[in-house]
Order: structure tokens, then sequence, then C-alpha cells
């Protein structure tokens, strides 16, 4: 989708389907360079903490190779599971869906270009 | 009991039996107006006609046996009929222990002449009175729980409303304490309603929060959380300056929240930061009474 890249997680995440997902996507964004990546969890029911930190180090790596990360369309009841697992993931952008994630990414990049870009620490 | 000679009795002097009891409700009874007269008139005849015909079949069982059901689905329903109604337990109970009296001049009336009979009679027949008033007394309890059962999840889930206050801003007034339970339904609550309404911003107000302390604050704090990994960006409001020095005593950080001392200026904020602007519209023509 033009600069941006969209993952869209259909089954339930495990370890090894992470890992390669951080592979295939840091390397797709040096591909297309991709300005923007959008994840969208809407099919993701159940999280653990090893998620958790795997979405935020997605959202760092492509931070290093200049995108920007926003998940979207996270369940009210994994966004429970998450902050009561401790793992508010401050680091992330969120959105409620793809449409708003994709307004979120355009603010952000544009943002990022003004040379602002202090919210993904 | 199958020997008793009490269905016999009862039988013989129902008319009796009844007229007293009615009586009897009625002078120990409150004040009663005509229709509930008629109302506890009939009721009681009702109860007679099932009593008799249970102890007419009873086998000896007490009155846990089958040939009892009438007479027990009749005073559970009576007992928490009145529970509903307001009446006292003591009222209520009182319906079935009011009715020894006449049973017990009835047995004397009729086995008078044998003392011994007469005992043993009296004895079985207060058995039978206070297994069924103890039947009333539960029952009637057991409403009152299911009452206020009922209105705690009412009150849980009045006390947690969402608001939509325009078309991305929600309003989340908070009024009582927060506890664990309280926050799992307001957080779920809210985020529900983000996902429905596609909301940008909610604001939470805790004008009507009494008391802030470092759980209720962490509480708080799992709620904005939440509200933002859903894309959700929450404002807290309405807080008093009391409330302000405790969470400055108590060392809590809302640094990242953005907090408002009323809910106006709240909404204020998420109508600016979603692109509204609100401005007067002056009716004069002359222009220019600016603001």
């Amino acid at each position: 989708m033009g600069e941006f890249l969209l993952v869209t997680i259909q089954v339930d995440m495990h370890d090894r389907l992470a890992l390669t997902l951080q592979d295939d996507l840091t390397g797709q964004i040096v591909k297309h360079r991709a300005h923007g990546v959008l994840i969208d969890i809407s099919a993701l029911e159940i999280v653990d903490s090893f998620i958790g930190r795997m979405l935020a180090s997605i959202a760092s790596m492509a931070h290093l190779l200049d995108a920007e990360t926003v998940v979207v369309g996270m369940q009210p009841a994994v966004a429970i599971t998450l902050v009561e697992l401790g793992l508010p993931m401050r680091g992330i952008r969120t959105a409620l869906d793809v449409e708003k994630g994709m307004t979120a990414l355009r603010t952000a990049i544009l943002e990022g270009q003004d040379g602002d870009s202090s919210s993904i620490r | 009991m199958s020997n008793s000679k009490l269905p016999e009795v009862f039988e013989k002097r129902e008319q009796e039996i009844t007229d007293q009891w009615v009586e009897q409700q009625q002078a120990t009874g409150r004040k009663l107006t005509a229709a509930e007269r008629e109302e506890a008139n009939r009721q009681s005849r009702e109860f007679i006609r099932s009593l008799k015909g249970a102890l007419r079949k009873n086998s000896g069982g007490g009155i846990s046996g089958p040939e009892w059901a009438g007479v027990r689905d009749f005073l559970v329903d009576l007992s928490s009929r009145r529970a509903k109604d307001g009446y006292s337990p003591r009222e209520t109970a009182s319906f079935v222990f009011s009715l020894k009296q006449p049973l017990f001049s009835a047995l004397r009336t009729e086995l008078g002449a044998d003392s011994k009979v007469l005992a043993d009679e009296t004895w079985q027949a207060t058995l039978l009175v206070d297994e069924l008033g103890l039947l009333t007394t539960e029952a009637f309890q057991k409403t009152r729980e299911e009452v206020i059962l009922r209105q705690q999840k009412e009150l849980l889930e009045l006390s947690t409303p969402v608001v939509r206050l325009w078309e991305n801003i929600l309003a989340l007034p908070l009024i009582g304490t927060l506890d664990s339970a309280r926050t799992q339904v307001v957080m779920q609550n809210l985020l529900e309603a983000i996902v429905q309404t596609r909301s940008d911003y909610a604001i939470i107000d805790i004008t009507g929060v009494p008391v802030v302390d470092t759980l209720v604050a962490q509480h708080l704090l799992k709620t904005v959380a939440a509200a933002r990994l859903m894309g959700a960006d929450c404002l807290i409001s309405g807080i008093r300056p009391q409330i302000a020095q405790t969470i400055i005593h108590l060392g809590v950080d809302l640094s990242e929240v953005t907090t408002k001392a009323t809910l106006a200026d709240a909404f204020d904020v998420a109508l600016r930061r979603s692109g509204h602007k609100v401005v007067r519209q002056d009716a004069a023509p002359s222009g220019a009474a600016a603001r």
C-alpha cells in the first residue's frame, strides 16, 4: 500500500511465527523503502507477554529503519490482558482500526519529518 | 403420624378453625385496608384447603413428602410475595404461627377427654406448624436476598455509564469508590463503547469518586493504558483540590495523562484535539461583540 506496509495477523501467534514475522517485516521495510507499518491484530484473541514484547520490538526495529509502526484493531479483552500483565506498551502507537491507523501513520510521519519523533522511545 | 387424629379433627372442625384463624390474624396483624383483608381471607381459606388435602394424604414423612408440594408451593409463593410487598418477617411468619391457637382449641374440644392423646396430638400439631413456619421464613429470607443481589447488580451497571458527548468523544462519569471489581466493569464498558462508537477521546470524570488512594489511582492508570491500546486518548477530569493534594502526597505519577479540573475543560481539550472549534453565534447584527 504505497509507502505503508500492512501486516494482518490472522492466526494465533506462536513464538516461532513471531520471530519469522520479525525477519520478514524488517526485510520488507528495506525492500519497499516503507515509511509506515500497520499491524492489524483484530483477529488476535489471545496474547501473552511474549507477543507484547514482540510487538514492542518490531516497533523499535521499524523505527531504526525509519518507519513508524501503528498497531490497530486490538480487541478489548486483549487490551485488558496486556494492561493486567503490566505491559501497557508505551512505545507503540495504537489506533482503533486500519482507517484510523492510516491517519495516525500520516500524522506520525509528518511529525517525524519535522524532526519531532519523540513519542517512540 | 399415620395414626394421628389430626386429619380427622381438622376435617370435622375446618370451618371453625378457619374462622378463628382469620380472626386471629386480623387481631394480631397490622391494620389492613378492606381490599387487603379480603385478600388475606382468600389466602387463608386457600391455605386451609390445601393443608386439609395434604393432611388427608399424609404418609408420615413430614412436610418434605410429595403430598405436601401444594402446601409448600403456596407458602413459598405467599411469603415471597409478602417479602416484595414490604411485610416484616414477623408478619409473614405469624401468618402460619397464628394457626396454632385455633388448631389447639379444636383438638382440645375433640379430644379433651383423653389427656394423653391430647398431649400427643398437640405435640404433632406443633411440629407441623413449626415446620411450616420455618419454611415461610426461609422463603421470605431467600426472596429478600434475591432482591439485594439484583439491586447490587443494577447498582454496578448504573454506576458505570459511558456517555457519548460528541461524534468521537466519550465521557465516563465515575461515581462511588473504585475497587478492582468495578474497575473491571468500567474498563470493559469503556473499551466496548470505544469500539462501538469509534471514539478517539475518552474523558474519565472522577468528580463523584470520594477517595483516591494509590490503588484507585493505579486502577485509573490501568484504564487509561487499556484505552490507549485501543487507540483512544484518555483525559481525566473532575479532580478536586483535596484529591490533587492526596495524589501528589502519595507520589502517584499522573504526568502521562492529561488532567483537567472540570469536565468542561476536558471536553474543550478533546474538541480542539479532534479538530473542532466552538464559537458563539452572535445574533447581534452589529457583529463586533467579541468574546
